[in-house]
């Protein structure tokens, strides 16, 4: 759709359509947030304020870029991968003596998104998982440091992985062919996936609170029930279904099934970043967004649901 | 200080030092309230790089920088013509002589009229960089430097993680979040054993609130 304005060139109607969608859902957390305040204790209600801010901000900087075009949005997602990257090297247990090599990683960081802003698919797909793989050891090989070399080549491998290799998947979704998607173009897959996995994130969450009452894995996550997850997850798979012809190319039985690896590889991604902060004994991986504490803690699932949705999508459409 | 004369040192700090700190680096950042914006005050923090002193003026808005003033090691910052301009035009230093050539009285002297014109110094009382981010035995001198002019808040800093963005003996910046943990201010109106408990203390809790502290013990 051309509306005569230099950029929302790649928004379709039903993208545009979402995008406001998502910011009236917002408007009506800041207007319960406000009906609340007499309810909730002066720290309760600071907290919801801060976290209600801070969606406001982390949608107005990911809307914002969408909305500009292709290159803004790799931009964004070059610099959320770093953070996050940075966010991750400054939990581990990093050697001093791994510094280059570190330095070395933030820069496959803008490549890695080179290759997404060509369209090098082949290259984007092998470079951290193929040649990083075998590079990460290699580097540190020639750093002279033996102890702890294992742990760290498989720590500066697992960083890179979830922190730009999974995350990149999510702005591969914009270089997909947009023929093929009349209905969301490649912002629509972008917002399907993103806007699916934060809802997960919620719906398990509420869920859990309501009916929540036998406990998951009470060893890495004490909050997460059964009831949570089995609620979230099928309120998830719900919404793929119908959402999924709306933004994306799927009809909605491939929906159903889009909704439910998202569901699933949500919570895992969830569990996984929780297991990390319990091994390191820390609550949040960084201060960065008041109210949610890190990136990592922020993208987790989307660090799982990314490449997998990206995957199943490519594989039944493209 | 005039105006005209701040705007250089607002500008550095406005395009390279804050970019740097806030965009390159991360923070963590503790009990930001807790900063004092008035002196007379003394911040005492631990020290584990360079970049620890422009850290913590970044932590200030722009309009009250010319109230910070370091004391920081003359043989590092005033090691070229180029570092010495730099150091006391656009960080505003206290060079302080560690193999004291320089009289010792002469920095405490610039040091209270600093807390005498209600500024903040900005001192590490561990006196050198310690080694792998551990921190080291806390000397004496911030103590009587505070009783030397009535009514000085010390305000306890714990820094973690710039000892691997810039460690001793480094020259380039690699990107690490870091933590800053500010703690409640002390006052020096005490003897000074319980004041040295009470900031090492103080200290000791802070680091233990940095998430990047947390592999401390990994490479035993």
């Amino acid at each position: 759709m051309d509306i005569g304005l230099p950029f929302m060139l790649d928004l379709t109607p039903n993208t545009l359509c979402a995008m406001l969608v998502v910011v009236a859902m917002l408007i009506l957390a800041s207007i319960t947030q406000l009906l609340l305040r007499s309810r909730l204790s002066e720290d309760g209600y600071l907290e919801l304020k801060q976290r209600i801010n801070s969606w406001w901000v982390m949608v107005g900087v990911v809307f914002t870029a969408l909305m500009i075009g292709p290159t803004a949005s790799l931009i964004f997602f070059t610099i959320l991968s770093f953070i996050a990257l940075r966010e991750f090297f400054s939990i581990l247990p990093v050697r001093v003596t791994d510094r280059r090599l570190i330095l070395a990683l933030y820069l496959a960081v803008p490549l890695q998104y080179y290759w997404v802003g060509m369209g090098w698919y082949g290259m984007f797909i092998v470079f951290i998982p193929v040649y990083l793989f075998l590079l990460i050891p290699f580097g540190l090989l020639m750093l002279g440091e033996t102890k702890g070399f294992i742990r760290a080549v498989g720590s500066y491998q697992w960083a890179t992985m979830t922190t730009v290799f999974a995350i990149s998947h999510v702005a591969y979704l914009l270089m997909l062919p947009a023929e093929e998607n009349p209905a969301g173009g490649g912002v629509g897959l972008v917002i399907y996936l993103v806007f699916l996995t934060q809802f997960n994130d919620v719906a398990q969450y509420i869920w859990g609170k309501k009916f929540g009452n036998r406990k998951i894995v009470p060893a890495i996550s004490p909050n997460k029930t059964w009831a949570g997850f089995l609620g979230g997850v099928a309120t998830t798979t719900l919404f793929g279904a119908l959402l999924a012809p709306w933004l994306t190319p799927l009809p909605w039985w491939l929906g159903l099934g889009a909704g439910l690896l998202i569901g699933l590889a949500g919570f895992i991604g969830d569990l996984t970043v929780s297991a990390v902060k319990r091994d390191l004994r820390i609550k949040d991986t960084s201060q960065l967004i008041p109210g949610h504490g890190g990136i990592l803690d922020r993208i987790d699932s989307l660090m799982y649901t990314a490449p997998l949705f990206f995957h199943f999508l490519v594989y039944t459409t493209y | 200080m005039s105006v005209i004369k701040r705007l250089p040192k607002q500008l550095f700090f406005l395009l390279i030092v804050k970019p740097v700190v806030y965009l390159l680096l991360g923070l963590n950042i503790y009990n930001k309230q807790r900063l004092p914006s008035q002196g007379p005050a003394i911040l005492a923090a631990n020290h584990n790089s360079h970049l620890d002193t422009l850290v913590l003026m970044a932590l200030y808005p722009l309009g009250e920088l010319h109230r910070v003033r370091p004391v920081a090691a003359a043989d590092y910052f005033l090691r070229n013509r180029f570092t010495t301009w730099l150091s006391l035009n656009l960080i505003g230093i206290i060079p302080l002589d560690r193999q004291g050539q320089v009289d010792k009285e002469q920095v405490f002297e610039q040091c209270q009229q600093a807390l005498a014109d209600g500024q903040i110094l900005l001192l590490f009382p561990e006196g050198s960089r310690g080694e792998a981010e551990e921190l080291q035995p806390l000397r004496k001198g911030i103590y009587h430097l505070a009783r030397s002019h009535a009514g000085t808040q010390v305000v306890p800093i714990a820094m973690h993680g710039l000892g691997r963005a810039l460690p001793k003996g480094g020259s380039m910046i690699v990107p690490f979040n870091a933590d800053v943990a500010i703690g409640e201010a002390l006052s020096a109106e005490q003897e000074c054993a319980p004041f040295m408990d009470q900031l090492q203390a103080s200290l000791e809790s802070l680091l233990a609130a940095c998430i990047t502290r947390r592999d401390a013990r990994w490479e035993d």
